[in-house]
């Protein structure tokens, strides 16, 4: 499976943009311009943008609390996604989502969702439209290790199993949910294997190898389109961050490890392998960080620039006219 | 006009909508004969037993396109749905910003009088008004069933249907064709003028018989069914305790944070109508317990019409 040297800059892009978006919306959130509850997916760039190369655009996906990186991935805007952030008017859901509620429906976003797991059944649903209409959509859930120990993903990838719904099960299995470690609440090593309890495949990759993440969805999206089912596929990932970006947060992760797996950068693997081939130069990719980070800096000036809500607004948008 | 049962009316309205619109179709952990032979296995299809996730599906589905309709079976079982209901369902046309639209409906069965015990004799209905984001209708008589079900199918929104399972059985005349109940408007199913009586699902039809009762001792009840209570028709209570003056609300649900207590609150904050109240409002409403199963104790617990002719009698002998 060779993709054309545009498309893998593509995907090099997306990554960074993800990484410097978070890097930013990080930043902002310790100096009080972003609110609540921020969730960095830095170190796990390679999943959503692997799987969302394999996608057209009308296909679905939803998304968790960790969502700024699918949103990218699937092409939101980053101007309306740092409003968001921000609170203001301008942002994705008018101020009212925030960084757990992120969606752009016109895109195939389905929405992050602050409910762990809760997102697996909706997105199952888009996936039974997918086949009632029969155009050949999919839809694909991205979720974490967590998630995989809930009701909702066991009870979801059942009834897609059976329907034979043209779906990508994703599992982000970054070793830990939260503070506690994965290991402690899962009694299989490896998630995808409890594709065989369904009937359906499952298959590990490397979430840190974009290309083999890209191969593995896109054996799957294969599958799903000429009607055969929907596919488990869990990514071995890391998040490099804390669970949240809350100064002082307990974390059980060991240093050493956290560096193990920055040494695994996903990013920087990617682009050294495209230089290696020939297909990036140095300054090119210098370059191409370079527009990403002005990029951002627009987005955050556009935020800025942009309206908080008419606290009025808060009543509106309750029910569709 | 012919006469068929509230069960009837719902399946012919499902019947009609799912012919109307080919984006519906019907989940529930069971296959309705009749609409997999009208609509095949695709559009109805049987679930596995997993009402979270396919709870969720309808609204993945209808973010996508299609107008779900989704029958819990009884309202007890959509409490194993409770994160899909509340935390997705309810919230998520509202947290995105309006982008998108949910069209959903959600069939349960509520109610007592069946010996089947506290798990499955339940009116939780107010426990789902606490939430902003979901219509809810509450049929009484085999035409609003019909007629409100339609409206629900067609409504924009996540829309649950309360159906009482005493009213199952109830034939009532149901024009054929199609006609539709709009949320939101009350029925005044008998006018009176010395106390309005709010009347909920099958104790609309005990409040009926009830002012029958004080009619021949010269009170003159008016009976009002709600019909849906998100939205409520406030102004049709308004008008009718500002005739009156007095009130009083029956609901087989308990009375704690109930529909009760909101149609009180809501006749009680309004300064016009609070002005022309003569007597307190009263409540007749099923005791705040689980619901037992033993036929003495179950018919203890809920009201009927001798309490509503026992609470009318009180108000107006207050004043
Ligand atoms: C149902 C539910 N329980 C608990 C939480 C609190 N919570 C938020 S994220 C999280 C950990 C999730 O772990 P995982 O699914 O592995 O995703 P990750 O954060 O590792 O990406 C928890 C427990 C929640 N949001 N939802
Ligand atoms: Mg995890």
């Amino acid at each position: 499976m060779t993709l054309t040297r545009e498309k893998q800059i593509e995907m090099l892009r997306s990554m960074q943009t993800i990484r410097r978006f978070e890097e930013r919306a990080s930043d902002d959130y310790q100096a009080g311009a972003i609110y609540g509850v921020v969730h960095c997916y830095i170190g796990e760039e390679a999943v959503a943008v692997g799987v969302c190369a394999a996608l057209n655009r009308d296909d679905q996906i939803i998304s968790t609390h960790r969502g700024h990186g699918h949103c990218l991935a699937k092409g939101a805007d980053l101007n309306r996604m740092m409003a968001e952030l921000y609170g203001r008017q301008t942002g994705y859901c008018k101020g009212k989502g925030g960084s757990m509620h992120i969606a752009d429906f016109s895109i195939g976003m389905l929405g992050a969702n602050g409910i762990v797991a809760g997102g697996i059944p909706i997105v199952t649903g888009a996936g039974l439209a997918a086949q009632l209409e029969g155009k050949g959509r999919v839809a694909v859930s991205f979720f974490g290790d967590g998630a995989s120990n809930a009701g909702p993903f066991h009870e979801s990838i059942n009834i897609a199993a059976t329907w034979k719904l043209p779906m990508l099960y994703v599992c982000e299995n970054n070793l830990y949910s939260a503070g506690t470690i994965a290991a402690d609440t899962l009694a299989l090593s490896d998630v995808a294997a409890r594709a065989a309890g369904y009937g359906i495949p499952g298959v590990v990759v490397d979430g840190n190898d974009v290309m083999a993440v890209y191969e593995a969805a896109e054996a799957a999206v294969s599958r799903a389109r000429a009607g055969q089912g929907p596919s488990l596929i869990e990514c071995k990932t890391y998040r490099w961050r804390g669970h949240t970006e809350r100064p002082g947060q307990e974390d059980p992760r060991p240093k050493e490890e956290i560096e193990e797996w920055r040494q695994r950068d996903p990013i920087n693997r990617f682009a050294t392998n495209l230089t290696d081939q020939g297909l990036l130069t140095e300054e090119a990719w210098q370059q191409m960080d370079d527009e990403i980070l002005a990029a951002i800096e627009d987005a955050v000036k556009f935020s800025e620039a942009s309206p908080f809500p008419d606290p009025e607004a808060a009543v509106e948008d309750i029910f569709a006219d | 006009m012919p006469k068929i049962s509230y069960a009837q009316a719902g399946t012919d309205a499902l019947i009609e909508e799912m012919q109307r619109d080919p984006t519906t179709f019907h989940l529930a952990t069971s296959a309705q004969d009749e609409l997999v032979k009208e609509f095949g296995a695709d559009r109805v299809r049987a679930t596995p037993i997993a009402e979270g996730a396919f709870t969720g599906i309808a609204i993945g589905a209808a973010g996508s396109g299609y107008r779900p309709i989704i029958n819990w079976g009884m309202i007890t079982f959509s409490f194993v749905a409770m994160d899909q209901i509340v935390n997705q369902a309810a919230k998520i046309h509202y947290m995105f910003g309006g982008q998108a639209k949910f069209p959903i409906t959600f069939r349960a069965s509520v109610g007592g009088g069946r010996r089947v015990a506290a798990q499955h004799s339940q009116s939780p209905y107010s426990m789902f008004m606490n939430l902003a984001g979901l219509k809810m209708i509450l049929p009484s008589t085999p035409y609003d069933m019909k007629g409100l079900l339609k409206s629900a199918i067609r409504d924009d929104n996540p829309v649950i249907s309360f159906e009482s399972n005493r009213l199952m059985g109830v034939e009532g005349d149901v024009p054929e064709g199609d006609y539709t109940v709009p949320l939101g408007v009350a029925d005044i199913k008998r006018e009176g003028s010395d106390v309005t009586l709010v009347a909920l699902a099958w104790l609309v039809h005990e409040g009926l018989a009830a002012a029958d009762t004080l009619e021949k001792e010269g009170v003159s009840v008016e009976v009002i069914d709600p019909r849906s209570l998100v939205p409520m028709d406030e102004a049709a209570i308004h008008a009718s305790v500002q005739k009156t003056g007095r009130l009083v609300i029956a609901d087989e649900a308990g009375p704690t944070a109930g529909a009760s207590a909101e149609i009180i609150t809501v006749v009680t904050e309004d300064r016009e109508t609070f002005a022309k109240l003569k007597t307190p409002p009263k409540r007749v409403c099923a005791l705040h317990v689980p619901i037992p199963y033993s036929p003495g104790l179950e018919d203890h617990v809920f009201p009927d019409r001798d309490n509503i002719v026992a609470g009318i009698r009180e108000v107006l002998d207050a004043g």
